[in-house]
């Protein structure tokens, strides 16, 4: 390996490990959300400059934190403002207590990066705002790749996250991890923002690089809150639904999961997602129960070995956390899979009157699913023809399209 | 910080249903935070009729009955409330009674 490429190479992992811990304690002791993050890329870009001459330092990462907080320092100290001396105080401090370069621990800082987390995510802030803030800066993408992923211009997204980040200082957003009492709803909150990005990423047309950073920020979160089911959880559901991309869209044909070959899964992030199960006596929360849902899909050698009473159980908890037409349509077929498509049908037709159902092709499909499975073969094709004029996408119609076809 | 709290009634909302549950009686709630030294000071205003709008012009005063702008929703008081951050206000916020009547909003001071 050349030289560059070697100091590249350590530069990338000591920014992938500790960019987040840097930002996050700068932000803590600066207030500057800017300072901080630009203190970051001022201290890789001096890296970029000094490594190939110097060497690359023994520890890469605590090199970049003091040449970070040192920046940061003498901007803070350039604008000599009341409220800047009370920064550098801390700032200083910080320096103090790495021990300059020889820093290694790194357990201390983890506060900074969840308090950072719940900054990003607070209630206070419009979604769209937790958005863009959790990519830019606890994902620490640039503003164009965020702008990107939502097809926005780049000055459109610069202004969002400007407008952000005033509003975290203006309306008095605090950076800290919230009070015991509030943490569960909190942590929810959180879970929502990181869930959002994947369903972004992974709907048919979305960019598919936002499911692989939901996944990260999946992990991360894993790393800072182990104890957190629900956290465990999320990352487990968005593996088990990102392990069958490649099963999912075939040739930009939607394949539903009865009809996907399984040889196609992701075998790494199947295993991954297997393995993040919850502790022993433990109560489930929505995104557990959602999981184990995808999870039993994935236990499956095929379609017909599915364990769909499981199933079934697991859609009947979480109805009682939250009652939901989409999931009771849910129930209903996986009560047809498991005791016969008559027993899923009944269901189904205390559900037709829905109003949140009304207009949308889910019931149609699900009814035509069982019916013929039921042999009702003609009454099956008039669903999918209902199904088809209502469903949202062009990738949906034809999926419905040619299960019709397979049909009649 | 320093945060206005402004106490809003939406006139076409019917609370009787609502769930009470966590929220103080506003004497109580005013006496808890009185005495934790969180509110600063606050009142009762009277209703939009009563309101009287001042503007000055070119050097001409104007001053017309009601409130400055058509709203759905009346101020009918306010409080100063001394918080730690935006959470605190929040969770104070959340136990008087008009949380489920109105709706309660708050606004920081500016302070340099």
């Amino acid at each position: 390996m050349r030289s560059d490429e070697q100091v590249h190479e350590a530069l990338a992992q000591a920014m992938a490990a500790e960019r987040l811990r840097i930002v996050a304690s700068l932000i803590r002791t600066t207030r500057d959300w800017d300072l901080a993050e630009d203190a970051v890329a001022d201290a890789a870009e001096r890296a970029l400059l000094t490594w190939p001459r110097d060497g690359v330092p023994r520890n890469p990462a605590a090199w970049l934190t003091t040449t970070a907080t040192r920046r940061a320092l003498d901007v803070i100290r350039r604008s000599g403002t009341e409220r800047a001396k009370l920064a550098e105080l801390g700032a200083q401090q910080e320096i103090d207590e790495q021990g300059g370069e020889e820093r290694v621990d790194i357990g201390a800082l983890t506060d900074d990066r969840l308090r950072l987390v719940f900054t990003c995510c607070h209630p206070a802030l419009s979604m769209e705002a937790r958005v863009a803030l959790t990519l830019k800066v606890v994902a620490g993408l640039s503003t164009a790749q965020v702008a990107r992923m939502f097809l926005v211009p780049e000055a459109t997204m610069g202004q969002r996250l400007l407008r952000a980040k005033k509003r975290v200082a203006n309306a008095g957003i605090p950076y800290k991890v919230p009070e015991p009492a509030d943490l569960t709803e909190r942590v929810d909150g959180v879970l929502a923002v990181v869930y959002l990005v994947f369903t972004q990423g992974y709907a048919g047309g979305a960019q598919p690089g936002l499911a692989a950073e939901a996944i990260r920020l999946g992990r991360l979160l894993v790393d800072l809150m182990p104890d957190e089911d629900e956290v465990t959880a999320l990352l487990a559901l968005m593996l088990a639904q990102h392990a069958r991309r490649h099963a999912r869209l075939v040739d930009g044909e939607l394949v539903t999961l009865e009809h996907q070959d399984r040889s196609l899964w992701d075998r790494a992030e199947v295993d991954e997602a297997l393995a993040l199960t919850m502790p022993y006596g433990r109560v489930p929360g929505p995104y557990r129960l959602q999981a184990e849902l995808a999870l039993t899909h994935l236990r499956a050698r095929d379609a017909a070995d599915t364990d769909w009473r499981r199933i079934v159980r697991l859609y009947e908890r979480l109805l009682d956390l939250h009652p939901s037409p989409v999931v009771s349509l849910n129930r209903a077929v996986a009560v047809g899979m498991a005791e016969g498509p008559a027993a899923g049908l009944l269901l189904l037709d205390d559900l037709a009157g829905h109003p949140a159902l009304q207009g949308l092709h889910l019931l149609p499909a699900a009814r035509a699913d069982l019916l013929a499975r039921a042999g009702r073969t003609d009454e099956a094709v008039a669903e999918l023809d209902r199904a088809t004029a209502l469903a949202p996408t062009e990738e949906e119609r034809r999926q419905l399209a040619r299960r019709r076809t397979e049909l009649s | 910080m320093k945060f206005l709290m402004l106490v809003t009634l939406d006139p076409s909302r019917d609370a009787t249903d609502d769930d009470l549950t966590g929220t103080l009686d506003v004497e109580d709630w005013v006496a808890k935070y009185d005495s934790a030294g969180v509110r600063l000071m606050g009142n009762q205003v009277r209703m939009a009729a009563d309101a009287t709008s001042v503007t000055r012009r070119k050097g001409e005063l104007l001053v017309t009955d009601g409130p400055y702008a058509e709203s759905r929703e009346w101020i009918v008081g306010f409080d100063v409330l001394e918080c730690a951050d935006l959470d605190e206000a929040i969770k104070v916020a959340s136990e008087h009674p008009m949380a489920v009547g109105g709706r309660l909003e708050l606004r920081p001071f500016v302070e340099d």
